[in-house]
């Protein structure tokens, strides 16, 4: 198995894809909590409901001033196919190129599938990541874990 | 692990002494709950007083465009003691859920149609949903239909076996 970052480890910094002409750093988020979903596949049914769960919560994290960001190897394009089809709200980056280098910086890329774990980051608005979770691949993970997180940062 | 203890604000069906309460998180246009809807019909007659069961509303409403208004118009029907008979009408028509199809629902059961649609207008109902929903999001919901058993949540298939199966553990 895999070992993702854990808590107290500074996120590591990176620049992706958010459409195929835009970038997102996520030092550009600084000073705000940012949630980091990694996950292996747009269209995968677990995924889709995955997504479409964080979607139905972004509303709550928002309450937090928290940002969500979907991290997976599909490129530009196939996220927005899907982005348009889910109506989701939220970025869904591309690690595309060079494949996976953004989840192998967090502990999160399965090398034998080449694709992304199904891993959760909270980091704090100093960067900083506060919790994290590696979820069984084939397992949707919900959206507690990142409440409970979020709720904790601003005790 | 269910965060949220049933109270009498929950739609209950059953017994309040039962040994066994089985709560389902669900959505009204979400073709696994469509699924699953005759088989609880089927556990709760199996278990007959054994068990109460309890419906809590988790409209999942960017995937399911008519979900939020059918939630509202169970709501609404709960508002005069027909909650169960507008669950079962929306589950039984779940691909005919536009406003003018939840009117019908609603007159069939002596309801006035002008009120439903002023609870819908005016999302009479909608804080009571949200708060359904993220009640279930905190005890873990990630999907529907998702299924919490004496409080403690089904993991396995809502296939009728594999829910007989964990419920018989719990008696």
């Amino acid at each position: 198995m895999t070992k993702i970052l854990a808590p107290k480890t500074p996120a590591p910094d990176f620049t992706l894809h958010v459409t195929a002409d835009q970038t997102l750093s996520l030092s550009e988020l600084k000073g705000k909590p940012v949630i980091l979903a990694f996950y292996p596949a747009d269209w995968s049914p677990v995924c889709g409901d995955q997504m479409a769960l964080l979607n139905e919560v972004l509303p709550e994290f928002r309450k937090h001033k928290a940002e969500l960001l979907g991290i997976s190897v599909d490129g530009a394009w196939c996220h927005d196919a899907f982005t348009a089809q889910r109506k989701l709200h939220f970025p869904l980056l591309a690690d595309f190129e060079p494949k996976g280098a953004v989840a192998k910086q967090y502990g999160a890329y399965r090398e034998k599938d080449g694709y992304c774990e199904r891993a959760l980051f909270v980091i704090d608005k100093n960067g900083i990541i506060a919790w994290s979770y590696l979820s069984p691949v084939a397992e949707n993970p919900g959206a507690d874990g990142i409440l409970d997180a979020l709720e904790a940062l601003t005790k | 692990m269910l965060k949220i203890p049933v109270t009498q604000e929950d739609h209950i069906q059953g017994d309040e002494k039962a040994p066994i309460t089985l709560v389902e998180y669900g959505d009204y246009e979400c073709p696994y709950c469509g699924e699953a809807y005759p088989i609880v019909k089927h556990i709760q007659k199996h278990f007959g007083n054994r068990l109460r069961f309890v419906f809590r509303n988790f409209p999942l409403v960017e995937s399911h465009p008519h979900a939020g208004i059918a939630a509202m118009a169970a709501e609404f029907a709960a508002g005069h003691q027909k909650f169960w008979e507008m669950h079962d009408l929306l589950y039984e028509n779940q691909d005919a859920l536009d406003v003018p199809d939840l009117i019908n629902y609603a007159e069939s059961l002596n309801l006035s149609a002008d009120e439903l649609q002023k609870a819908i207008q005016n999302q009479t109902s909608a804080n009571k949903i949200q708060n359904d929903f993220m009640g279930g999001v905190k005890s873990g919901v990630n999907g529907t239909p998702s299924f919490f058993i004496n409080g403690k949540r089904h993991n396995g298939s809502f296939a009728y076996e594999d829910l007989l199966a964990a419920i018989d553990k719990e008696i």
